[in-house]
């Protein structure tokens, strides 16, 4: 009976042994090859620290007008534009501008990076099953794993710094435009793909001729929930090393600042709403404009 | 009139996991649905063997699930066969690799669909345009090409306007644009004017008779509709449960039903309205044309009938467009022909 009682468990030394020797073993691996790495992240750590020096020392009010100008063009709608210029006017206000700059830098290249590397993702995806039936378990365990235990490995191949912080950002952020790019491509409609193979198109041609356009609003929708997803990190993001609105929010925890706390928090629903209303819109009227109003 | 375009021989398609084994047993005589129940093999059809002439149009017709618009795709390769062979222009499809099929795709076949098939995100210009931005041609000809057809179906003024915008009628009037201005021997229709209601699709079928006098294309034309089939085809082939029942002349197959499928699909006929008088013409060898009256060869009875009542000669003379008599029918036919 004692089996059924007792769960069979490995042996405490050999646990204990098994564990050290991952542990080594990626240990050995990060200092074999965490500067190579490294470099190769180079251009984007360049990249980022430029933007983030661009939006810091930029005069405010050119920025706002700059951000005021991108949600007129994205939505044409003058309450966003509106709502965009006072909320960076209130965060610029109460403080927080310097570091609302920082996380804006890191949103949008965290952001660009994974439409980079995840829509041609998702385009191989929708071509092939196999590659489906391999990703897809991939996708759902980057988006359930708590975000605390792939931070392990990364600040043990690359320590604390923005890099492996952008790459924190991405793993949790590239999902969506990655499901949503296959998913889009997938739903195409089988005439219009039939037609245009009956005029001999070649691969090339089929997708970018009517596979990602027609797939076009369902691949917004997928920007959309990159960007929130990249927002949803700031917090995570800045117990690497991240600068931007997560830092004070960590200070406000550990201290017990209610009003820090607040505010910052405020400031990135602030981002959010903006973000998510410009690229909601944009998404939307490149897909009014291909079908057409007066239906 | 007399040189096979098209050429299909002994063609069979069967879908499923192992479609090469279920072959043979359709080769043994297993029937359709037996194929299903036993083999769990869907039969698309079974040793289809056609010529389709230049310059005319095939009709090929039956119910749904006949097979008939799996066989309009096998012309063009968008659908492969099991076994069977297909050849254009004595050159055998079946033996194209990836770039000559897309070659031939380009230069030898256009198609038009049942649901139109357009491009949402295009205007009518560019979904015009669209065969032709599949190959390397400079985008002032095309435009150029892409106008010509617009205008040819009637849909100037509409260049710029999504396919949302137009009906029905007008949507597939930009198809045959498109699939025209890709200037291919072939015309492959399917169904192209089943989803229309019957006032526009009277006035497809009329600028498809109107094009192909001027154009002389190939057309090979998919219909369930019997009375379109005789309106449009100069041969007519009647497809049923995958098999081949009938392959004949319009009139042929009203008149001489070879299976009792197709004699009782044409039972129910207004002859009159579906036969010309060159349909039931016979030779003239001399007849007595005394007490005679003459009619056009592409004149339906229908337009004559009246006449005959009125005047009622013994025998009717058929005449081509230049007034030469090509032709005659005794009233004795006529009156048996419309009786039958």
């Amino acid at each position: 009976m004692d089996f059924f009682d007792q769960f069979p468990v490995m042996e405490q030394q050999e646990l204990r042994d098994f564990k050290k020797g991952i542990d080594l073993a990626f240990r050995t691996f990060a200092r074999t090859y965490g500067d190579a790495i490294e470099s190769f992240f180079e251009p984007l750590l360049f990249f980022l620290v430029w933007l983030e020096k661009l939006l810091i020392n930029s005069p405010w009010p050119m920025i706002i007008l700059v951000l005021a100008g991108l949600a007129w063009i994205a939505s044409r709608s003058i309450l966003l534009v509106i709502g965009t210029i006072i909320s960076f006017l209130m965060i610029g206000y109460f403080g927080m501008w310097k570091d609302t700059m920082s996380t804006v830098a890191i949103i949008t290249v965290a952001t660009l990076v994974c439409l980079a590397a995840g829509i041609p993702m998702g385009i191989i995806m929708a071509r092939s099953n196999r590659a489906q039936a391999t990703l897809l378990p991939v996708l759902d365990m980057m988006q359930t794993i708590p975000s605390f235990v792939y931070l392990i490995p990364i600040l043990m191949l690359l320590g604390i710094g923005k890099v492996p912080g952008l790459i924190a950002v991405c793993i949790y952020a590239i999902p969506p435009i990655i499901r949503l790019t296959n998913l889009g491509i997938r739903e195409v409609d089988k005439e219009a793909l039939e037609a245009i193979d009956s005029f001999g198109a070649t691969t090339w041609q089929r997708l970018t001729k009517v596979q990602i356009p027609l797939a076009l609003p369902t691949i917004f929708a997928g920007v959309n929930q990159t960007i929130m997803m990249a927002l949803a990190m700031v917090v995570i993001a800045s117990m690497i090393g991240v600068r931007g609105l997560g830092v004070p929010i960590l200070r406000a925890i550990s201290n017990q600042y209610l009003a820090l706390g607040l505010m910052n928090g405020l400031a990135i629903v602030a981002l959010a709403i903006i973000f998510d209303r410009i690229s909601q819109h944009y998404g939307k009227r490149i897909q009014k404009h291909r079908e057409g109003r007066n239906l | 009139m007399s040189v096979v375009k098209i050429k299909i021989e002994s063609l069979y398609k069967i879908f499923g996991r192992n479609p090469k084994e279920a072959l043979e047993h359709v080769k043994n005589g297993v029937g359709k649905d037996e194929l299903l129940t036993k083999y769990s093999h869907v039969l698309g059809f079974q040793d289809i063997s056609l010529d389709i002439y230049e310059k005319s149009i095939q009709v090929i017709m039956g119910l749904s699930g006949s097979g008939k618009s799996t066989l309009i795709r096998h012309i063009n390769r968008l659908i492969e066969p099991t076994s069977g062979k297909i050849t254009v222009d004595r050159m055998n499809v079946m033996s194209y690799d990836k770039a000559a099929l897309r070659n031939f795709r380009r230069q030898k076949t256009a198609m038009v669909f049942q649901r139109f098939a357009l491009m949402p995100h295009m205007t009518v210009i560019k979904n015009v345009s669209l065969g032709l931005e599949m190959q390397s041609i400079n985008p002032k000809e095309i435009e150029k090409r892409a106008l010509h057809w617009i205008e040819k179906v009637g849909l100037n003024g509409y260049e710029e306007k999504y396919p949302q915008h137009l009906s029905g009628g007008m949507q597939q009037r930009v198809g045959l644009a498109r699939a025209l201005t890709n200037d291919a021997d072939i015309l492959l229709m399917d169904e192209a004017f089943s989803a229309l209601d019957p006032l526009i699709r009277k006035d497809m079928q009329d600028i498809l008779l109107q094009l192909q006098s001027e154009l002389h294309k190939t057309v090979v034309f998919i219909t369930h509709d019997l009375d379109e089939a005789l309106k449009l085809g100069d041969r007519i082939a009647i497809l049923k449960d995958g098999k081949m029942d009938q392959e004949d002349l319009p009139a042929d197959i009203l008149l001489k039903p070879k299976t009792e499928y197709v004699k009782k699909f044409v039972e129910d006929v207004n002859r009159s309205r579906v036969l010309k008088a060159k349909h039931i013409m016979k030779e003239l060898n001399g007849t007595d044309l005394s007490k005679s009256i003459q009619v056009n060869e592409n004149d339906f009875i229908e337009k004559f009938i009246d006449k005959i009542v009125e005047e009622k000669p013994e025998m009717i003379v058929v005449q081509d467009k230049q007034n030469n008599n090509v032709g005659c029918i005794s009233s004795k036919r006529l009156s048996e022909i419309l009786k039958k």
